[in-house]
C-alpha cells in the first residue's frame, strides 16, 4: 500500500501554493454554463403560482383558463382542494410553457379559491405567539442559583438577532427532461451525488434513472442539498408535455420566501463573574423559530466556545410560524449563538470596567483549546490596533463619529467527508481524476487538481479533472466544510494507487523494486538516484494495452491523518458610528483563523473574506421583515432585502495559522468557521463606540438611534 | 425612441406598454445605474409615446457587432431576450429587477441592467454583453486580473461585474481603491468576492497604466 501521507511542507511544489482558480477565466467571461443557463432544443419555461395568504385552506382550484392559453403545454394542480397552506409562497399549481412570459401569464389565470386560516408570522416578542410557542427544555449543570447569589457582578442583556435568507445569486430550480423512464437533471446543487436519488424518492423511481449534471452552481450556503417540492414539479411537467426539457426557476421574490432561511434567536442572558473577571455562571432563556418546523435551535450550545462555565441554566423555547421551514445556513446555528455569548461576555466586560480582550482571555480555560483561543486573542489584538483603539466603552472622545473595536468568537469542525475518486492513467500518458463531487466557488476544482498533480509528479494542466455529474464516482455533499477534506484525501489516495500501478510496470526498466520509486517533475525515478528515471509518457507507454483506473477513498472513520476537525477563530471588527444619524461604518474586520494544512492560501483567503462579508450583512443591513396583518415577507427584492455591497465592507484582514504544527493536522474545511464571530464582533465594537448596546440586529440607523435615545432617557 | 419604427407599432395609447410609463416605474425605486441613466434619456427625449403590442413585434437587436432579428412582445426585457432568445447567458438573472447587476451590459458604452431596459427599446443601439467584451484586449486583462487577485467565488455575478468595471474603468482609467468602491457600488456578490474585485480592477489598472498608455 502506498505511504498516502502529505508530502513535507518544505517539499510541496502545488500543494499549499497560491493557485489561481483554475474555472475563473470560464466563469468571469461568461462561457460557464449553469443550470439556469440552459437552452436545451425543444425546451419549456415552467412557472410556479405560490400562495398569497399565509395560512388557508384550498377551497377549489380551477386551471382551465390557463390550459386553454396557447403555448401552454402542461399544467399542474399542486395544492389539491381541501389542503392547508401553511406559509405565504407555498407552491399551489405549476405550469409549463413554450415561452416564460406564456408560462407566467397561464399561472396568473389559475383561479384559486382560499378560505383564510389565521396566522402567526413574527416571533420578536414570544408574548404575542400564543401557543405557537413550544418549551424546548431546560439544562441545568452545576448550581446557577447559588453562584449567582455569591457572584460580585450580575450582568443582564436582551439581545435579538432576526430570520436571514441564504439569497444565493443563481436563484433555485431546474432543467430537467423525463420521459416517464430516463431523466436528465440539471440542478443547481451541493449534493451532485446526492440529489439523483433524492428525487428519485419522490417521484418513486429507481435512481438509476436519474442522470444529474451541474458543472457550475451559483451559490448554495445550506440551502440547495434536496430536490425540493420545485424539482419534483418540473420532473411532472416534463413528463406531462411528452419528456420535453423544463426549466423551472424560482423569481427572486419566491427564491427569498421560501428556499432558505436560517433560525431567529432571541432572549435574556445573565452573566455571574467575581471582580478579576473569571465568569461563575450563565443562564439564558432564549426562543427562536426556524419557520413551521419550529425552532431548529440548540440552545446547548450555549455559552458559545466557552462550554465549561462550571454553573449553567439554558433554557429554550422553538416557534412554529406562518413561514416557510429553516435550512441550514453556512454553519448553523453557530453565528447566531456565537453573536449573543460574545455580546454577553462583552456586557459583562463593561459591567466590571474590564478590557474585554482581558475577560475572553482570562475564561479560555472553560474552552476546548485554551492556549489557541489565548494566542488568536493576542494576535488579533496585535492586528487590530487594540492597545492603541480601545477604549472603556462609550469613552470615545468629542464630536458625532464615534469609533470602537469589538471581539467574536468561533468554533467549528470541517473534517473531511465520505468521498470517492477514481484516477485513470492511459498509455499515452494522459490523466483523467473523476469525483461526483461539486464546486460551489469555494475552489474545489482547483485543490482537486493540485492534489492529484503533486502526487503524481506532475504539472497542473496533465490533469483532467472531471466533477459535476452523478456518473463519476460519489462524494458526499458540499455542507459543514467537509468537502476540501474529503475529496484532497480521496484524490491522493486514488492517485498514489494509480501511481502504484505505473511503478509496477516501469520497476524492471528501472531495476529497483516499487518502493523505490518517485514521480517527480514529470518523470518516474529511483529514490536518491534520480539519474535512473524514465519520462512520464515514456512510462506510461510501458502500459501497452493496459489502462489503470483506481480508486481512493476518504472513509471519515480512518483518515489516516489526511484530514481531521476542530478549530477556533477571533475576530476583532473596529467601527465608526455617526451617533447624530445612527450610521455604522465598518473600518476593519481582522480575521484570525485556526486551519489545518491549507492546499490552496488564496482560495482559503477568499472563504475567510466572504464568511466575514456575508455575515456582516446581518450585523448591518440584512433582515427577514414580516407582516403581521398580510402574513407575507415584505421585502422579497433586492432592493429591500439589503446585502452588502463593495463601499460597506471596510477593508478585512486575515491571518491564517500557517504553520508546522498546525499542518500536522491535515486538511480542516475552513467555509464556514469565520462566519461565526463577525456578528458578534460588530456589536461589541458598536457598544464600545457609542457607550450603549444596540441590542437588535441588524444594527440599522433607527435601532442605534433608538439605544441611544434610551440611554438617554 | 429610435427613427427606425419596429413593425407592428399602433397608435393607441391607452393599452399595452409606453416606454415612459415603464421607466417612470423603474425609476420609482432607484439606486439602479442603468434605470438613472434611461430615465434621463426618456425625458429628454419627444414627449408622445409611440405604443407597441401587446402581440410581437419584430426588431433587430445589434449585439457584439452582429444584426439579430426576432420577434418578441413589448415586455420582453433586454436581459430575457439576450438569455432565452439567443442564448447569450453570460449576463445572469439574479433578482429579477434591477437590484444586484448580476445582468450588467453596455449599451452604446453605457454600463446599463438589462433586466431593466425593454428589448424593443435596446433597437438601434450597440448592446457589448461580456461574451463579445471578453474578446478585447483590455477586458480580457481585467478578467484575468478577477482570476489573479480571486474575485470570485460562485462566479454568478462575476461577468456583470467585470462589465461593470470595464464600463468603470472606461470612466475612470486610473481609480483609487476608493473610487473603485464607489463606482462598482451597483453591483452585489453574496459569496463576498469584493476583496479580491477591489484589487482586481486597482491592478488592472495600474498594469495597463490607465488610458494613457491604453
Amino acid at each position: 500500500m502506498p505511504d498516502y501521507k502529505w508530502p513535507p511542507m518544505d517539499k510541496r511544489r502545488l500543494i499549499g501554493k497560491p493557485i489561481s482558480r483554475l474555472d475563473g477565466a470560464e466563469k468571469a467571461s461568461g462561457r460557464a454554463k449553469y443550470s439556469s443557463d440552459l437552452n436545451l432544443p425543444g425546451m419549456l419555461f415552467g412557472a410556479l403560482l405560490t400562495s398569497p395568504h399565509a395560512h388557508a385552506r384550498v377551497r377549489s382550484i380551477d386551471t382551465s383558463e390557463a390550459e386553454k392559453t396557447a403555448g401552454v403545454k402542461a399544467v399542474r394542480v399542486i395544492a389539491t382542494p381541501g389542503t392547508e397552506i401553511r406559509w405565504a409562497g407555498a407552491e399551489v399549481a405549476a405550469v409549463a410553457a413554450t415561452k416564460e412570459e406564456i408560462a407566467r401569464d397561464a399561472v396568473r389565470k389559475i383561479k384559486v379559491d382560499y378560505e383564510v386560516l389565521p396566522h402567526v408570522v413574527r416571533e420578536d416578542k414570544l408574548s404575542e405567539v400564543g401557543t405557537r410557542a413550544k418549551p424546548a427544555g431546560e439544562t441545568v449543570s452545576g448550581d446557577p442559583d447559588a453562584a449567582f447569589k455569591e457572584a460580585d457582578v450580575v450582568s443582564e442583556g436582551e439581545y435579538g438577532i432576526p430570520v436571514l435568507a441564504h439569497c444565493c445569486m443563481e436563484p433555485h430550480g431546474q432543467v430537467i427532461a423525463w420521459d416517464g423512464k430516463q431523466m436528465t437533471y440539471y440542478p443547481t446543487t451541493q449534493g451532485v451525488s446526492a440529489i439523483g436519488p433524492d428525487l428519485a424518492k419522490t417521484l418513486e423511481i429507481p435512481a438509476t434513472s436519474v442522470h444529474v449534471q451541474q458543472q457550475h452552481m451559483g451559490g448554495g450556503f445550506g440551502s440547495k442539498f434536496q430536490s425540493d417540492l420545485w424539482g419534483a414539479e418540473c420532473a411532472r411537467l416534463s413528463r406531462a408535455s411528452g419528456g420535453s426539457p423544463v426549466k423551472l426557476f424560482l423569481d427572486r421574490a419566491t427564491d427569498l420566501v421560501i428556499a432558505g432561511v436560517r433560525p431567529s434567536l432571541w432572549g435574556k442572558v445573565k452573566l455571574a463573574a467575581k471582580k478579576d473577571g473569571t465568569i461563575t455562571a450563565w443562564q439564558s432563556e432564549t426562543w427562536s423559530t426556524g419557520g413551521f418546523g419550529g425552532g431548529g435551535l440548540n440552545a446547548d450550545l450555549f455559552p458559545y466556545v466557552y462550554r465549561e462555565v462550571p454553573n449553567r441554566r439554558i433554557q429554550h423555547t422553538a416557534v412554529s410560524l406562518n413561514a416557510a421551514s429553516q435550512r441550514a445556513w453556512r454553519a448553523p446555528m453557530h453565528p447566531q449563538v456565537s453573536f449573543i455569548t460574545a455580546v454577553a461576555m462583552e456586557d459583562m466586560a463593561a459591567s466590571l470596567k474590564m478590557d474585554p480582550l482581558e475577560l475572553f482571555s482570562k475564561n479560555a480555560n472553560y474552552t476546548a483549546r485554551a492556549e489557541v483561543y489565548r494566542a488568536q486573542l493576542k494576535k488579533a489584538a496585535e492586528l487590530a490596533g487594540w492597545s492603541k483603539l480601545w477604549h472603556a466603552r462609550g469613552d470615545s472622545g468629542k464630536g458625532p463619529i464615534k469609533r470602537g473595536l469589538g471581539i467574536g468568537i468561533s468554533t467549528w469542525g470541517g473534517a473531511g467527508h465520505a468521498s470517492q475518486c477514481r484516477t485513470t492513467i492511459h498509455p499515452d500518458g494522459s490523466v483523467v481524476v473523476e469525483l461526483g463531487t461539486q464546486d460551489l466557488g469555494t475552489g474545489t476544482r482547483t485543490v482537486i487538481t493540485q492534489v492529484a498533480a503533486e502526487s503524481l509528479g506532475l504539472p497542473i494542466n496533465a490533469i483532467k479533472l472531471n466533477i459535476g455529474d452523478n456518473k463519476y464516482p460519489p462524494s458526499n455533499p458540499s455542507g459543514g466544510s467537509t468537502t476540501v477534506g474529503g475529496v484532497c484525501s480521496s484524490t491522493r489516495k486514488s492517485a498514489l494507487n494509480a501511481l502504484e500501478k505505473l511503478f509496477a510496470a516501469v520497476a524492471p526498466a528501472l531495476g529497483a523494486p516499487v518502493d523505490q520509486l518517485e514521480a517527480v517533475d514529470g518523470k518516474i525515478q529511483v529514490k536518491g538516484n534520480p539519474a535512473k528515471n524514465i519520462a512520464w509518457k515514456a512510462a506510461c507507454q510501458k502500459l501497452g494495452m493496459q489502462t489503470i483506473s483506481e480508486m481512493g477513498a476518504n472513509d471519515p472513520r480512518a483518515t489516516l491523518g489526511l484530514n481531521t476537525g476542530g478549530v477556533g477563530g477571533i475576530q476583532i471588527a473596529d467601527v465608526s458610528v455617526d451617533v447624530e444619524t445612527g450610521v455604522v461604518k465598518l473600518n476593519r474586520i481582522v480575521i484570525v483563523q485556526d486551519c489545518g494544512l491549507i492546499v490552496n492560501p488564496k482560495t482559503s483567503e477568499s472563504q475567510c473574506f466572504g464568511a466575514a462579508t456575508m455575515a456582516l450583512c446581518g450585523a448591518l443591513m440584512e433582515e427577514r421583515v414580516m407582516d403581521r396583518v398580510t402574513g407575507r415577507m415584505l421585502n422579497t427584492g433586492l432592493d429591500f432585502y439589503k446585502l452588502a455591497g463593495i463601499s460597506d465592507i471596510g477593508n478585512i484582514i486575515v491571518h491564517l495559522d500557517i504553520s508546522p504544527e498546525h499542518d500536522a493536522r491535515g486538511i480542516i474545511g475552513l467555509g464556514e468557521p469565520p462566519v461565526n464571530p463577525t456578528i458578534g464582533a460588530i456589536s461589541n465594537a458598536v457598544a464600545n463606540a457609542i457607550g450603549v448596546r444596540v441590542p437588535t440586529v441588524p444594527m440599522t440607523p433607527d435601532r442605534v438611534l433608538a439605544a441611544l435615545e434610551r440611554r438617554k432617557a | 425612441m429610435s427613427s427606425k419604427k419596429p413593425t407592428g407599432v399602433t397608435e393607441k395609447p391607452k393599452k399595452g406598454f409606453s416606454r415612459r410609463g415603464f421607466l417612470r416605474g423603474v425609476g420609482v425605486s432607484g439606486g439602479a445605474i442603468g434605470a438613472g441613466v434611461l430615465e434621463r434619456e426618456a425625458e429628454a427625449a419627444q414627449p408622445a409615446a409611440a405604443v407597441h403590442g401587446p402581440g410581437e413585434v419584430a426588431i433587430t437587436l445589434r449585439i457584439n457587432g452582429k444584426a439579430h432579428s426576432l420577434s418578441v412582445e413589448p415586455r420582453l426585457t433586454l436581459l430575457d431576450a439576450l438569455r432565452d432568445r439567443l442564448n447569450t447567458t453570460g449576463a445572469k438573472r439574479a433578482c429579477d429587477r434591477f437590484g444586484c447587476g448580476a445582468c450588467t451590459v453596455l449599451m452604446s458604452g453605457k454600463a446599463v441592467y438589462a433586466c431593466s431596459v425593454l428589448a424593443i427599446d435596446a433597437q438601434g443601439k450597440e448592446i457589448q454583453t461580456i461574451e463579445g467584451l471578453a474578446a478585447e484586449p483590455r477586458t480580457r486583462a481585467l478578467i484575468n486580473a478577477f482570476v489573479e487577485h480571486d474575485g470570485q467565488q460562485c462566479g454568478y455575478c462575476t461577468p456583470g461585474f467585470v462589465v461593470a468595471a470595464k464600463a468603470f474603468l472606461d470612466r475612470n482609467p486610473s481609480p483609487t481603491e476608493q473610487q473603485v468602491r464607489d463606482g462598482l457600488g451597483g453591483n452585489l456578490c453574496r459569496c463576498g468576492s469584493y476583496m479580491g474585485i477591489r484589487k482586481a480592477v486597482v491592478g488592472v489598472s495600474r498594469q495597463t497604466g490607465g488610458a494613457k498608455n491604453a
